[in-house]
């Protein structure tokens, strides 16, 4: 016996799933949660996500190896984009010494931000 | 060893088991597409030596012997690409992994013999834009592609060279998704992940690189190629972008990419000196941890390219710990294969000799890397002749001395043949001295603040230069040699016979050359991996 | 998979079918997680810019129309249970809900891509919105041009993946109208499934990270 058949049923849930958890996340878009909108989002991605991989990929009925390559592949971007990111957020925490502020040398604009822009 | 000629006529083998072009270019076994492979990567080295010739010849006066400083650009450049991309990375894994790793698992074949032929296809087309590259006027961002030089300020071809290195990143993806299938899934019965030879985990490692870092670098090529065509400026600081990203997207991959190119070689130089020394491996299962680790802490570490970029001094000092930490499991495999020489019966045969050059050399390039990987001797130290020599010992005195130590160990598993073995010690040697008094002296004219990349030097570094170039007369010869005697071997060397070297593996259980199929019947192992001294395991 | 019809489904480098099937499924599982890097670099662009210009890429987000992003992700969504019930129906030897539900799932895939095309960038255009062809600099602010050189991008290379999805099915539905597939060989057929979805999750992460920055209140 090769892969496993998965019910009909099952498939009709998990997309009835993913279409509430689609109008949930655009609602959720004009409800002003601040900073939250964009976690709120990413979660709700993060749950469809997993409902598409477990269910519609199998993942669920599959050798454990496929979900170790999932994982590493999610774990190797957060590699790539918290170390890349680590560099540009300590940018600015280097102090200028003292002795400079009386030069001609002035610290760079406002922390971050590459054109002095809004 | 050596039986009469008579034993390779009659007998059907992957070599003669089809005759013609079309089934060498249409072929699926993985065994003709390493030569395929062979063929190309002899080819990419030629065209990049000339280039490192060339250069090693305009460098014998300080204000240039023979080249404008822009040509001289695009002469590093294009030995670095092709060195890099088209021989460095495909060379043991393309042809001693394709021939091998069904051979040592006791499979029939790879998992995907026809993606394996894509691969070569691949590989091949990625080739012939860098050499339209080549000969429509070259490149001269240096391998690296730097932003905003290679996106905005040269007119040189970028975009075939990129492009070409794009597509070329898609055969190694391939070669190692190929591998990581086999091995977990194809191993013979009783061939458990610990009893597999040590070339295998090394492969294993290497193909982990290749599938997580070479899709990085590709799209990273693509945002350039996009930046240069339609000044969609992701890289571009005139609508925000930062030049570095590019940096760090670049590295991202290029870091892992030359633990792509050492780690194949360390699996050689593990299968030698057990051979050799008729030894198990001192210390198994931390060579084979250690691989793994290899593979995985070369992620981390990027960054050490661009301690001076303006990259945060935070950024540095985590990435230079890092550094730190993917020196031991290097350290821990010279450790062992050391500890395997110690009371061991040591013959000296030429694979021997370039796994021993190997152990020196690697050591002294591992070592000038943390001169560079501490924060403070890098400043001095980034963007000098010292770093040409530290990576050109590791991968000239590591990699190649490991890719020509394998080529000698299995050409008469490949061939059937044997070659003259005088010859062979000669070339050996020839080429560790040539090699030697090439890149010592660029330790020393780097230290002293020679930069690279640059078409002309102060003159007080002239001698440090010119034994560099005659250094690397010498090693042109020592390279030469076996190209010479192993064409030879091919139609006029002694028959090999199964198992010349009276090594343990399963591909020595197996006719010299072996048949398609690889073996009568899949074999059934039993016994540990290098058990030397032990009893024969009889073949399924 | 050489082999005519007629012959046995097994290629001769594998032991039985079994080991056959999870090798493809790894194999495939690879090629995405190479894939999760391939999109992996963009999304790390991104992170970092959004990150340093919030403002420029909350306007720049605001001129996306949310609605039909979220017609085009339930359109999306609708691929993937017609391509899971493809793969069921290969799996059960259904030839005719085979055939049926790749015929859906291309005709979802054609309609993403068309609409992303004719309502999305078609009008990004005409507003002056595209970068490197005639991104308007007085209008817009220089953020929101990186903003746009990613947003085309990673739909790009994200629509650029769904055209390829739709012409590897489209060579399996060729060979399930011929039969060619059955409970004992239905490998392609999954295969295709598992990169269908993948492309769908990129979307899924493309939808909020594009359309929804800074909100709609």
């Amino acid at each position: 016996m090769q892969g496993h058949v998965v019910p009909k049923g099952i498939y009709f849930v998990i997309f009835g799933s993913l279409m509430a958890l689609t109008a949930l996340t655009t609602a959720m878009a004009y409800v002003n949660l601040g900073q939250w909108n964009t976690i709120v989002a990413l979660i709700i991605a993060c749950c469809k996500a997993t409902l598409v991989a477990l269910f519609f990929m199998h993942l669920r009925w599959s050798p454990r190896l496929m979900r170790v390559v999932l994982l590493s592949a999610i774990l190797w971007l957060a590699i790539l984009i918290s170390l890349t990111t680590t560099d540009f957020f300590s940018r600015d925490w280097t102090p200028i010494p003292e002795s400079w502020e009386s030069s001609l040398l002035r610290p760079p604009t406002p922390p971050g931000n590459l054109l002095n822009q809004r | 060893m050596a039986t009469g000629a008579s034993d390779l006529e009659g007998r059907v083998h992957y070599l003669n088991a089809d005759y013609g072009i079309k089934s060498w270019l249409l072929t699926t076994d993985h065994k003709r597409i390493a030569i395929l492979y062979m063929a190309s990567i002899t080819f990419f080295f030629l065209v990049g030596g000339i280039a490192a010739v060339l250069i090693r010849i305009h460098l014998i006066e300080p204000n240039g012997a023979i080249f404008e400083p822009g040509t001289y650009d695009k002469l590093f450049s294009m030995h670095g690409i092709i060195m890099v991309f088209f021989f460095m990375i495909p060379s043991i894994p393309a042809v001693l992994g394709n021939f091998l790793v069904p051979m040592m698992i006791g499979a029939r074949d790879l998992a995907f013999p026809k993606l394996n032929l894509l691969s070569w296809y691949v590989f091949m087309v990625g080739g012939a834009l860098c050499m339209y590259a080549v000969i429509w006027g070259g490149v001269d961002t240096g391998w690296t592609f730097y932003t905003p030089l290679s996106t905005t300020y040269v007119n040189t071809n970028v975009l075939s060279a990129a492009f070409g290195v794009f597509i070329a990143g898609f055969s190694s993806i391939l070669t190692g998704l190929n591998f990581v299938v086999t091995i977990h899934k194809m191993r013979a019965p009783g061939m458990t992940w610990f009893r597999m030879p040590l070339f295998l985990w090394a492969m294993y490692a290497t193909s982990l690189i290749q599938i997580l870092g070479t899709p990085v670098v590709a799209i990273t090529l693509v945002l350039v190629a996009v930046e240069r065509l339609f000044h969609v400026g992701i890289f571009d600081p005139a609508v925000g972008g930062d030049p570095v990203l590019f940096q760090h997207l670049f590295w991202f991959y290029s870091h892992p990419a030359v633990y792509i190119m050492i780690l194949p070689s360390m699996g050689v130089v593990s299968e030698l000196i057990a051979c050799f020394a008729r030894k198990r491996i001192f210390g198994y299962s931390f060579v084979a941890f250690s691989s793994v680790a290899i593979a995985v802490v070369s992620f981390l570490v990027w960054g050490h390219h661009m301690f001076v970029s303006g990259q945060s001094i935070y950024a540095g000092i985590i990435f230079s710990a890092l550094s730190f930490l993917v020196a031991i499991p290097s350290a821990i495999k010279v450790f062992n294969w050391t500890a395997t020489l110690y009371k061991g019966s040591i013959s000296y045969q030429a694979p021997m000799l370039y796994a021993l050059g190997f152990i020196g050399l690697f050591t002294m390039g591992g070592l000038t890397g943390l001169f560079l990987a501490t924060l403070a001797t890098d400043t001095h130290l980034h963007d000098t002749y010292f770093v040409v020599g530290h990576f050109h010992y590791i991968m000239v005195g590591g990699a190649v001395m490991g890719y020509l130590g394998a080529i000698h160990f299995w050409w008469p598993k490949i061939t059937g043949r044997l070659y003259p073995d005088g010859w062979a010690r000669l070339a050996a040697a020839i080429i560790f001295i040539g090699f030697n008094l090439t890149f010592f002296p660029q330790y020393m004219v780097g230290y002293l603040g020679m930069p690279r990349r640059y078409a002309i030097y102060p003159p007080e570094f002239q001698v440090l230069n010119v034994m560099s170039s005659a250094g690397a007369s010498i090693l042109a010869v020592g390279y030469a040699i076996p190209l010479v005697y192993l064409i030879w071997s091919m139609r006029y060397g002694p028959a090999a016979g199964p198992n010349p070297w009276g090594a343990k593996g399963l591909e020595w259980e197996t006719p010299s050359p072996p048949p398609t199929e690889n073996f009568e019947h899949t074999p059934v192992v039993t016994e540990e991996a290098y058990a030397y001294g032990a009893k024969e395991v009889s073949v399924g | 998979m050489a082999d005519s019809h007629a012959e046995s489904a097994l290629a001769h480098q594998f032991e039985d079918l079994e080991q056959q099937h999870e090798a493809a499924s790894l194999g495939m599982w690879i090629f995405l997680a190479t894939e999760v890097m391939f999109f992996g670099g963009l999304f790390a662009g991104y992170t970092l810019y959004r990150n340093l210009y919030e403002v420029g890429f909350a306007a720049g987000s605001h001129h996306l129309n949310v609605t039909i992003g979220a017609i085009n992700t339930a359109v999306l969504i609708c691929s993937s249970l017609t391509m899971a019930l493809a793969v069921r129906a290969a799996q059960t030897g259904k030839r005719n809900a085979l055939v049926a539900f790749l015929i859906l799932t291309i005709a979802l895939g054609l309609a993403f891509v068309l609409i992303k095309l004719t309502l999305e960038w078609r009008v990004d255009y005409l507003e002056g919105l595209a970068p490197g062809l005639n991104f308007d600099t007085v209008k817009y602010s220089k953020s929101m041009e990186l903003f746009f050189c990613f947003y085309f991008m990673m739909t790009g290379v994200h629509a650029l993946h769904m055209v390829v999805g739709v012409g590897v099915l489209g060579v399996l539905l060729v060979q399930a109208w011929k039969g060619h597939y059955g409970p004992d060989r239905y490998n392609a057929v999954e295969t295709a499934g598992l990169y269908w979805h993948f492309v769908d999750i990129v979307w899924i992460f493309l939808f909020p990270l594009l359309y929804l920055i800074g909100g709609r209140y």
